[in-house]
């Protein structure tokens, strides 16, 4: 691709590729297009080998001509992956594998028909879907942060460049710098990583800083367990994360750049690279940016599994070869950040928004979202539903229709006992919460937080004092060991929940839980601190209940806590088949093959569930 | 225990690629770690000489990441996802079967040298939780009853290769 | 200087705006408990969460070690929220503390005891699993108990930001961090300075001193003729472990306390300071007439020599072959005063009372062994160690009348040997001495050397002594020395005669003296860290003042002592038994 100098050049290469794109996938010359998942789930699901498969098939038949074959970013809808769409037609197959590809070549190709058993259905009307947008999961959608993902191919610039990236910029540096930050504020764009503070107002505070040498940094640090709408944006979109960078760094006045990616993400680590030399070679990244006086690069640097490093200063740290140990704020990164310059971090899914902003409008923004919250969310939806997946969703759509109508439900007829929001920074809500609009206030005023979009669902079957102690589990496995709170406070509290737990609870320790979780909560010194104790004020105060259950009666009501279950037969189902007694690794299962039943000695039984998962016939249960 | 030459040659490599960077050292731990398997005392030893940042701070650095190593990691890595959508759907059971099966603790190396494992933090493979990572290679929804399959597929790998190699 | 209105609780004040909230409170009259901060000085980290206090619209409790006071701000120090968070961070740190609180020898100087005390601190409230702890005493100068450790990070700071080293460092993460040299190595094994900085500012017992007390006690059981000598920086700060201003000389009263402990004699290391100016100016001179390493750097530091055998093998030539004072003194004993008094130097024990660390590790070195292959000195004990030992004994040294150190054959001292304790005054000492031998006649100028005194990490300094330009510097902490040295590896150092000590601001600030907090001395100023140094210097340049012999080569002992034993400086009897050698260690430590 030739360089692209000036504004002119910029117009001309996105009308050429936008007809290229066009002639992709609304062809009227005949020629079609199979578009693949490569996004990180699909991609461990073998969508390479799928493509691979495609290409050679293709050419065996001489279609290689006619029919392309492309990889995009995620789908999204991680659960039914890995996706094949098929142009111009729309069609989707779902969970495809290498075997089905003549089948889909000979089908849908060659006789112009649908596969029909690849075809999504529909959990509840058990109705056969043919397209993307009919399907329930797809339809409450509107992509924003995602713009461009699963659609362009994100190793290709051009097909970037004409989806509309760099329009944004263009724009961008036709205005006054004040002018692009209140475009900002006046969206009322909120930062997507954690605490929702207004991107703008940080925008503001490191342009009024005067300072020869300022940054902007992408925090793509993304470590709340169950969360990868960060990860699934640079894999589908890295362009448009960069360009929302480059708006960033001309707003403030910086001249470069920092990625922060998970090292644990190496096909958006990758596809971040291609997009960034690709981007260097035709003049985009560089100096006098579209024939300004506008000169930007952005570094890419890698994280190394520390989940504090998500919190700005501890990032900040990282990239200056230190422990990812956070900073006393203030001073704020605005003034004193990167190398003591002043620095704005903004998470990935929050830089994603701005060339949307400035490329649609303020408007096309603001016409989604509650009151303070504006525009959409990606969620990871995880747990027990039966839709898992990422979606973006315009901020104030309820929890119902999230879990409901969205996800799809709960799998197996299992009732809906909570969902946690915010990973280990949120709280757990109930069913009572459900009408409840999703946007930032709402959720920090249950006790909860969107932190970067995490949802997972829990059902009749978790023990909410296990879900509790798995949060703090991971907290002080996290914890960076700074301050005294976050250290020892978690650690004591995971303790007392272990106790609770076995079985050796006492009333008194749900003071004590309290009273640590209190300070840990006031008096730590970064947000990861903070919010540690979320995930225990909030089952305390909704599932008090359940801990009680634990200290008093010793039982685990959800039937999790390995000192509080005991495994039995049900004789009445045991069909006599020995299987549970061959697997049982204790040897504590007794019986005699087809004449007497089982049954299982409960004082040396270890509580494995070898048992459970072996038994054909289900007479095996917990209580 | 002395790095052999050709180490030394390529760490060097390493801290000359990086060094021009500001606050280069999370590269070069990085591309050590990768090219290496593990961070060796000797090797924080060398990049301390090569960048002058104290050895104490470098070693701070290592033991800080869960990413960096001090000791080699097994031939198969196996990681089981620890992650939220992994958790509630039964992977601390998972890895307490490998562990079980193997005789080691996560973070450990089989005396063999053949296998280590790993608790993951999300690997963003939440669609197909429980997921098990055995280096690059993920298996979605892995059941206990599944885990010492994952160990026999390994090991007939390693057979294979082994073969081939003679 | 803008003002700033505050409220704290609900009174009003009127603050300097460059005021952290913890420095403003105390200028408004509040002692605030706060633990990582040191000397309520500070803060870079604000870890410790024990300092919180609750500001109005700030979100959760703000540490008032590093939290800027602003115009209106409320503070409440005294809420409930706040005084509860204070109380369960304390809680927390005490329950993964070992609790070995009655025999711990920094009991007395405990800062996490003392906070402990001003938050009400509940028996334990939280019990639970400990942090896996690492105990280290191998090297013979410092003992790390991480069991002690509070994780305030002075230890760390002080090491990289003050002495320019970086031996100790944050290791894992979390729960499991522990505070340590890299791969959680002894001191032995790293190249540690031994200086002991790190001790002075640990506010628990994680870092101590090796005690030897026990040694002397030995000493004294097996019959042993026990020789104490006392630096001269010792004077200048004992009398702060008892309750005296900072400052205070207590020199009489020290003799009298180490008479009553039983000591055979009770010597003055400033006897060998004047012994050391001989051999020193001596070797300077031979090195400017015939051509030696030069700049010549002084040797008296064991610190900085440990500093530059590990960091500067390729520059040991320059360092003067002069083995340090007490050492000498140790020396001198073990022989001339054996012979003089017919005692086998078998049966001596020698004591150094140092306000130094590594002058414990110093006394070990084989180069420092003398007659019959004997050790100079047998033990160590610090200043700190010294008024333990004092208030063991049941000795009310407060109340102590003054006495003289023995004055028989190594008892004569003079003012230049006094002020060795302060940065500058070997220097100052040995160009007395110089100028004398090279003129011919005493310069006046120099018993008060301005130059060279203050506490500047580097002064320099020109005279024209007999027509010859010498240029000297004076340096004081190894952060300071390091671009000095390089200048000399990159041979372009204008300089003759370098005096480095080890410590910042010299002996008078040495690893080894009373514990400077300003939490525990509520009467003292609150700048107190600022002062102190200078306070405890005054207090040797004062008794140079009162000597009525102030030059080195006119302590009449000394001259006795070269004249009927040791020949001349330089000799080779004095080579034998007051020079040293090093090695260069900068690759079998690392």
């Amino acid at each position: 691709m030739k360089k692209v100098t000036n504004p002119e050049m910029l117009m001309v290469a996105h009308a050429a590729f936008k007809k290229q794109l066009d002639d992709k996938f609304n062809s009227k010359t005949g020629k079609r297009a199979i578009v693949i998942c490569g996004g990180t789930g699909c991609l461990s699901s073998d969508s390479t080998v799928l493509k691979e498969r495609f290409e050679k098939v293709l050419k065996d038949k001489g279609l290689d001509g006619i029919i392309s074959v492309n990889m995009v970013g995620c789908f999204g809808f991680c659960s039914q992956g890995p996706f094949v769409k098929v142009y111009p037609e729309d069609t989707l197959y779902r969970k495809v594998k290498v075997s089905d590809v003549e089948k889909i070549i000979e089908e849908d190709f060659i006789n112009h028909g649908i596969v029909e058993d690849l075809l999504y259905v529909d959990p509840i009307t058990h109705e056969k879907i043919k397209k993307m947008e009919d399907i329930n999961f797809y339809k409450k959608q509107k992509r924003i942060a995602l713009y461009g993902c699963s659609v362009i191919d994100p190793e290709n610039i051009e097909e970037a460049i004409g989806y509309g990236s760099f329009q944004a910029l263009d724009k961008a540096l036709h205005m006054d710098r004040q002018e692009v930050i209140n475009m900002i504020l006046d969206s009322g764009l909120r930062g997507r990583g954690g605490g929702g503070f207004p991107t703008g107002r940080k925008w503001q505070f490191a342009y009024n800083q005067e300072s020869d040498e300022k940054y902007v940094v992408c925090n793509g640090d993304e470590g709340d367990p169950g969360a990868f709408m960060d990860r699934s944006i640079l894999e589908g979109n890295p362009l448009s994360v960069i360009e929302g960078m480059m708006i960033a760094g001309y707003a403030i006045g910086a001249k470069e750049g920092y990625f922060y990616v998970r090292a644990e993400y190496p096909v958006a680590v990758n596809r971040l690279n291609i997009a960034i030399k690709q981007a260097r070679e035709v003049g985009l990244l560089g100096n006098n940016i579209l024939g300004t006086d506008f000169c930007f690069d952005v570094h890419l640097r890698l994280g190394a599994g520390a989940f504090v490093c998500g919190e700005e200063t501890a990032l900040l740290n990282s990239i200056e070869g230190q422990r990812g140990m956070p900073r006393p704020r203030p001073p704020f990164p605005a003034v004193k950040g990167l190398w003591g310059k002043p620095t704005i971090v903004n998470n990935v899914e929050t830089l994603a928004c701005v060339p949307y902003i400035v490329r649609e409008g303020v408007e096309a923004f603001t016409k989604y979202g509650t009151e303070k919250s504006k525009g959409t969310k990606v969620f990871a939806l995880g747990g027990k539903v039966n839709n898992v997946g990422l979606v973006e969703i315009p901020m104030g759509t309820t929890i119902r229709e999230l879990v409901y109508d969205i996800a799809g439900g709960i799998p197996g007829n299992k009732n809906f006992k909570a969902i946690q929001t915010g990973g280990p920074s949120g709280g757990c809500l109930t069913e009572e919460h459900l009408d409840t609009p999703i946007d930032f206030d709402n959720l920090v005023a249950l006790g909860s937080m969107m932190g970067s979009g995490g949802a997972i669902v829990m059902d009749e079957d978790n023990c909410m004092v296990d879900v509790a102690k798995f949060y703090m589990e991971f907290i002080c496995d996290e914890s960076c060991g700074k301050c005294t709170p976050c250290r020892i406070g978690t650690k004591r509290i995971l303790e007392i929940l272990t106790k609770i737990t076995n079985g050796e609870g006492e009333l008194s320790d749900l003071d004590r839980l309290e009273e640590l979780a209190e300070v840990t909560k006031n008096g730590s010194l970064c947000a990861l601190g903070q919010t540690a104790a979320n995930p225990i004020i909030s089952t305390l105060k909704r599932f008090r209940d359940e801990y009680v259950e634990h200290i008093v009666n010793k039982t685990c009501p959800a039937h999790v806590c390995k000192n509080l279950i005991s495994y039995h037969v049900d004789p009445d189902l045991c069909k006599k088949c020995s299987k549970c007694a061959r697997n049982c690794p204790v040897n504590c299962i007794t019986g005699v093959p087809g004449k007497e039943t089982y049954k299982i000695d409960t004082t040396a039984c270890v509580r494995c569930g070898t048992c459970l998962s072996a038994c054909p016939f289900h007479a095996i249960y917990k209580k | 225990m002395k790095l052999q030459e050709h180490a030394i040659k390529e760490i060097k490599e390493i801290v000359a690629q990086f060094i021009n960077e500001p606050t280069p050292l999370m590269m070069i731990l990085s591309a050590v770690q990768t090219k290496f398997g593990y961070i060796p005392m000797e090797a924080q030893e060398l990049i301390s000489e090569e960048t002058g940042i104290s050895v104490a701070e470098i070693y701070g650095v290592v033991t800080f990441y869960s990413f960096f190593s001090l000791k080699p990691k097994g031939k198969y890595i196996i990681g089981v996802c620890l992650g939220t959508a992994c958790y509630v759907k039964n992977s601390q059971q998972v890895i307490d079967k490998f562990c079980q099966l193997l005789g080691i603790q996560p973070g450990e190396t089989t005396a063999d040298g053949m296998f280590t494992i790993d608790a993951l933090r999300c690997i963003g493979a939440c669609a197909l939780a429980p997921a098990v990572r055995v280096n690059e290679k993920v298996y979605p929804q892995v059941r206990v009853e599944d885990v010492e399959k994952i160990i026999d597929a390994c090991e007939k790998m390693e057979a294979e290769k082994n073969e081939k190699g003679n | 200087m803008a003002l700033v209105n505050i409220k704290i609780d609900g009174i009003s004040y009127q603050v300097d705006s460059s005021l952290t909230v913890l420095e403003a409170a105390k200028q408004c009259g509040y002692n605030i408990p706060s633990l990582c901060s040191f000397n309520h000085g500070r803060c870079s980290k604000a870890s410790c969460r024990v300092c919180l206090v609750e500001v109005k619209g700030a979100r959760g409790l703000v540490a008032s070690c590093v939290y800027p006071v602003n115009e209106g701000m409320e503070i409440s120090i005294n809420s409930q929220k706040a005084t509860e968070a204070r109380r369960v961070s304390v809680e927390l740190l005490l329950s993964n503390h070992n609790h070995d609180c009655q025999s711990c020898r920094k009991n007395q100087n405990c800062e996490l005891l003392r906070v402990a005390q001003l938050v009400g601190a509940r028996e334990g409230m939280f019990r639970g699993e400990k942090t896996p702890t690492t105990y280290d005493d191998l090297s013979p100068a410092l003992i790390r108990d991480t069991s002690k450790c509070v994780l305030c990070g002075r230890c760390i700071e002080q090491c990289k930001y003050a002495q320019g080293i970086g031996i100790l460092g944050f290791e894992n993460r979390g729960f499991k961090t522990i505070v340590g040299p890299a791969y959680n190595k002894s001191f032995k094994d790293v190249p540690c300075l031994q200086c002991g900085q790190c001790v002075t500012v640990c506010p628990t017992g994680a870092l101590m001193e090796k005690g030897e007390i026990d040694k002397v006690d030995e000493a004294f059981k097996a019959g042993k003729y026990v020789i104490v000598q006392t630096a001269p920086a010792v004077r200048a700060a004992l009398g702060e472990e008892f309750g005296m201003p900072v400052g205070t000389p207590v020199t009489g009263k020290m003799v009298t306390a180490l008479k009553r402990l039983g000591f055979y004699r009770v010597y003055d290391t400033n006897f060998a300071a004047d012994l050391t100016i001989m051999e020193e100016a001596n070797e300077l001179l031979e090195r400017i007439n015939n051509g030696g390493a030069l700049p010549m750097i002084t040797s008296c530091s064991p610190g900085w020599v440990n500093y530059a055998e590990q960091f500067y093998g390729d520059l040991i030539g320059h360092l003067s072959s002069c083995k340090s004072p007490h050492e000498m003194e140790g020396a001198v004993i073990k022989s001339f005063f054996a012979e003089k008094n017919n005692i086998k130097p078998e049966d001596i024990f020698v004591v150094s009372i140092m306000p130094c660390t590594a002058k414990k590790f110093e006394k070990e070195r084989p180069e420092c062994r003398g007659v019959n292959g004997l050790a100079d000195v047998d033990a160590v004990l610090t200043t700190r160690e010294l008024a333990t030992y004092i208030r063991r004994a049941g000795i009310e040294f407060n109340r102590l009348p003054n006495s003289e150190f023995d004055q028989d054959i190594l008892g004569e001292y003079t003012g230049a040997g006094v002020i060795f304790g302060a940065t500058g005054g070997v220097m100052e000492a040995a160009l007395r001495t110089a100028y004398y031998w090279l003129t011919g006649e005493n310069a006046d100028s120099l018993l008060k050397c301005e130059p060279v005194r203050g506490q500047e990490g580097v002064k320099e300094a020109s005279f024209t002594i007999a027509g010859k330009e010498i240029k000297v510097a004076v340096v004081s902490s190894m952060k300071a020395a390091k671009p000095i040295l390089d200048d000399i590896r990159a041979g372009k150092s204008p300089y003759t005669f370098i005096e480095v000590m080890g410590c910042p601001g010299g002996c008078i600030n040495g690893g080894g003296q009373p514990y400077i907090r300003s939490c525990m001395l509520p009467n003292e100023d609150i700048d107190i860290e600022d002062t102190y140094r200078a306070k405890r210097a005054a207090a040797l340049y004062s008794e140079d003042e009162r000597q009525t012999v102030r030059r080195s080569h006119e302590n009449t002992q000394v001259k006795a002592l070269y004249d009927e034993y040791l020949e001349k400086p330089g000799s080779h009897k004095a080579h034998e038994l007051l020079h040293t050698t090093y090695n260069d260690r900068g690759h079998n430590l690392k």
